[in-house]
């Protein structure tokens, strides 16, 4: 039976065609991948079919019956529920409150928390969750939310569950422990559209994909028919390359160098403590670790952000432990940050506005009190051609270009500026696999041209290709490092767990 | 059809303003209507009486300029993402500072009036600088801390008008022409109004902002933090020190405003029982004008004629002055709820649905 067939979907935005007559259908018991490039259209497609978006033209059916999805409680009630790929809990309520919540069942006028328990242990117990229905959200690991948010979606009857790049924060470990999840529950009879742009997941998990390119359905292929380099070429719509290619790195001499670092986190704990850490000209370093593990504290401590409580950072041999942002700055850090959109861009800027967001004081950009915007416009028209920001035009407001460009006008700018150590947090997260290509070259370049690279990412494959050294970071300390031409994710997962390996590898 | 959205899109905050301005003036002609009176009446001898006469012209002028510098303060805080309501306490902050110059120092003419009118605009800058500060170094939102500074405002120039600058009298002598704003050649141009020059100090305020906002590094600094404050300070920009300065700014407007009041149209300061408004009026011209300098001049332009015309509707079309400040209210209204939006919407909607009829026949 079709569980889900949306037939004929065109969804028109002002400007753009998001969903150009997609055709998908999904059978029942099965693990769907939809796949495609950031701005494919898959997100479109899914809200339409969540209820949050009307489609302009074409039909769904689900269980084989025509229907007109109004809004998500109606989704709910034809049972389907999506895991949406930002938590959507609320902190210090349990598991329990916080599935429940928004469908509370009362028993005279009271809510049946003893009720909702036993069902909610039910349904972990039965689909091999593991969760504790009565611990609080902010005491449980981010996997342990993931699965709060699929029992949400069960609780409510969700036969048919929408994941929505569910790996991105997890560890390899975890992925391993969702993919048999998502076993058990196909098992137990539910249906599973995976949103995804990771191949690996596709091929190790799912039973058909479906490739989406701006917006049109490529092809719907079985899993078992197909590999992962075909997969990459129909999303793309052209060949691409796995590896980087890269020298041996000639490392000089240390251009970052950290010492017993203490820095606070937001909620007053230490989040460093007594973190040691040296890159040195010529070479990029990766910091592997699972999120939340002091990654954001160090970055920002190193750019000034964050007030260190001890130790020492040096930039070739200068103390700039207590800078502020534009010393660092000055003193010759770049820096592409994890959140783009959080830091890295103001949006509401134009895009020559945005290159010189660091620089706009400086001469030939600014004499006396004025900005002299017709030097920014010429320095951004040249930026925009040599990193191939895809733009109207120069005075186009950052907000309206694609992740990829966006992220492309940042790497510019930090680029451009020539530092000596250039600290890259998440640099390609939630971009394609064509703009990471170009990213990871131009890290690459920098590495040759003999500056200091410090890659910091959630995702282990990109550490593993990139760098020439990986620390591995956990609870505010490295733990051991490792060299990526001899280890495995199996490794590197342990250690980003906690486990820490005698043997240190020396650079 | 997606030309023309974009296109609408792309001047939606001129059409919002528009269709708000009209829709607000449909609402005070039902209203006139229920209560039995003729709008197209009202609404033709609001205009006329505003706008024909020499010295209606130079009256409304009189009544545009304080509303274009509140309104600019206003306008300038918002880009800076702050929300500044004590614009009224820092107006009158700016007409006290004013009168004592004006009566405490003697200087020559032309002299005096700059330096009241610059000890006005000072003074706003300082009350404003108030909650700026404490917002920007102990986190304390600068609503709270402006509203009360209204109230200070308000009382301390009761307080020094009775205690100090008259012995018990409820309003200040006259300024000395030195430090009036008012120029005979101006007046009798306009037919012997009270038009004086702060309608020029607005207007150079307005192109003031235009320039700093957009030409300089310190606008460039500002729009910044007001835009995203994360990727300002990020970028090494001060965010405490912008959030002051833009709050400062905003109150050297403000300061003004209350200066060329003074020093223009009344003459003399007194006891006020409760505040002019002319502040939060500020407030509705800033939200009509999109907070562009262009903007808040022709948001003020028609608040001004409303006002000063409203009051002469009065007289001739026999409708109460209080039918404008619903107008206006509903203007407001219309603007905050955005409700251009969907009228737009729905008007692209009917006709493609009639479109689409048509083809099938």
């Amino acid at each position: 039976m079709n569980v889900v067939e949306m037939r004929g979907i065109t969804k028109r935005f002002p400007g753009i065609v998001a969903n150009d007559n997609i055709h998908l259908t999904v059978k029942q018991g099965e693990i769907h991948a939809l796949l495609g490039e950031n701005g494919a259209g898959k997100s479109t497609l899914m809200n339409i079919l969540f209820g949050l978006y009307q489609p302009d033209e074409g039909e769904i059916f689900i269980k084989e019956k025509p229907v007109t999805i109004t809004g998500p409680t109606m989704a709910n009630k034809l049972g389907i529920g999506m895991v949406h790929q930002h938590f959507m809990l609320v902190q210090p309520f349990t598991v329990t409150e916080n599935i429940i919540l928004g469908d509370e069942r009362s028993k005279r006028g009271m809510i049946d928390y003893k009720k909702a328990e036993r069902q909610i242990q039910e349904l972990s117990d039965r689909y091999g969750l593991r969760v504790d229905p009565t611990a609080k959200i902010s005491e449980i690991s981010v996997g342990m939310q993931q699965r709060v948010e699929i029992l949400k979606t069960l609780y409510r009857g969700a036969d048919t569950l929408i994941f929505d790049e569910p790996t991105a924060v997890l560890t390899p470990q975890e992925i391993d422990e969702l993919i048999e999840i998502m076993r058990n529950l196909v098992k137990e009879g539910k249906t599973i559209i995976f949103i995804t742009h990771k191949l690996k997941e596709i091929m190790a998990a799912c039973d058909r994909v479906t490739v989406i390119r701006r917006g049109k359905v490529i092809q719907t292929l079985n899993v078992s028919e197909t590999n992962e380099k075909q997969l990459a070429a129909l999303m793309v719509g052209r060949e691409v390359s796995f590896t980087v290619n890269k020298k041996e790195a000639t490392p000089g001499e240390p251009v970052l160098t950290v010492k017993n670092l203490v820095v606070e986190g937001n909620r007053g704990i230490e989040a460093l403590k007594g973190l040691d850490l040296e890159v040195r000209a010529g070479e990029i370093v990766g910091l592997a670790g699972v999120d939340g593990n002091g990654q954001t504290e160090l970055i920002e401590a190193i750019t000034g952000l964050r007030p260190v409580k001890s130790g020492m950072i040096q930039l070739k041999n200068r103390d700039i432990t207590h800078f502020k942002p534009r010393k660092v700055t000055e003193a010759g850090v770049g820096h592409i940050p994890e959140d783009r959109h959080k830091r890295g861009l103001v949006l509401d800027f134009t895009v020559s506005e945005n290159m010189v967001l660091q620089s706009y004081y400086q001469p030939p950009f600014s004499k006396g009190w004025a900005i002299q915007f017709a030097e920014v416009d010429q320095y951004a028209k040249r930026l925009i051609e040599e990193f191939d920001v895809r733009t109207p035009d120069e005075h186009t407001p950052i907000r309206a270009l694609s992740g990829g460009n966006q992220q492309k006008a940042i790497i510019a700018r930090e680029v451009d500026r020539d530092p000596d150590l250039l600290i890259a947090a998440q640099p390609t997260r939630g971009l394609d696999v064509g703009a990471i290509e170009f990213i990871h070259r131009r890290l690459v370049e920098q590495r040759d041209k003999g500056k200091a690279v410090l890659l910091v990412s959630l995702e282990l494959d990109e550490i593993m290709k990139l760098s020439d050294r990986v620390a591995v970071i956990n609870g505010g300390r490295i733990v051991g490092w490792v060299d990526p031409q001899k280890t495995t994710e199996e490794e590197l997962g342990l250690l980003m767990a906690g486990r820490v390996i005698q043997e240190e590898v020396s650079g | 059809m997606q030309q023309i959205l974009s296109r609408v899109n792309k001047t939606s905050t001129f059409a919002t303003s528009l269709i708000s301005i009209v829709l607000g003036m449909l609402v005070g002609a039902i209203m006139m209507m229920a209560a039995g009176y003729d709008p197209v009446l009202a609404y033709r001898a609001l205009f006329a009486s505003a706008l024909l006469q020499p010295y209606d012209l130079g009256e409304s002028i009189r009544t545009i300029t304080p509303l274009i510098l509140t309104g600019l303060a206003v306008a300038l805080a918002f880009r800076t993402g702050l929300f500044n309501i004590g614009v009224e306490g820092q107006f009158i902050v700016g007409q006290l500072a004013a009168v004592i110059v004006g009566l405490k120092l003697g200087l020559p003419p032309v002299l005096h009036a700059v330096v009241a009118v610059i000890a006005g605009g000072l003074a706003g800058a300082l009350w404003a600088a108030v909650p700026g500060l404490l917002k920007a170094t102990r986190g304390v939102h600068e609503v709270i801390i402006s509203i009360m500074m209204n109230f200070i405002a308000l009382n301390l120039s009761n307080v020094m008008i009775r205690k100090w600058l008259t012995e018990g009298s409820d309003s200040t002598p006259k300024i000395p022409d030195s430090a009036s704003l008012r120029v005979d050649f101006l007046s009798q141009l306009f037919g012997g109004s009270r038009i004086h020059l702060g309608i020029f100090l607005a207007l150079a305020m307005a192109l003031f902002m235009f320039y700093l906002l957009w030409k300089t590094k310190l606008g460039y600094e500002l729009r910044a933090v007001g835009h995203n404050p994360l990727a300002s300070e990020y970028a090494g920009m001060s965010v405490k020190r912008n959030i002051i300065l833009s709050m400062m700014i905003s109150g050297l407007f403000a300061g003004f405003a209350g200066a060329s009041e003074l020093l223009g149209t009344a003459g003399y300061h007194s006891i006020q029982a409760a505040f002019t408004g002319v502040g939060f009026d500020g407030i509705a011209v800033a939200l009509l004008g999109a907070n562009t300098p262009l903007g808040v001049i022709l948001s003020s332009v028609l608040f001004g004629v409303l006002t000063y015309g409203g009051g002469n509707m009065q007289f001739e079309a026999g409708v109460p002055f209080e039918v404008i400040r619903v107008v206006f209210a509903a203007i407001i209204l219309f603007v905050a709820a955005n409700i251009s939006g969907p009228l737009v919407d729905l008007f692209f909607r009917r006709r493609r649905g009639r479109h689409l009829a048509r083809n099938l026949d």
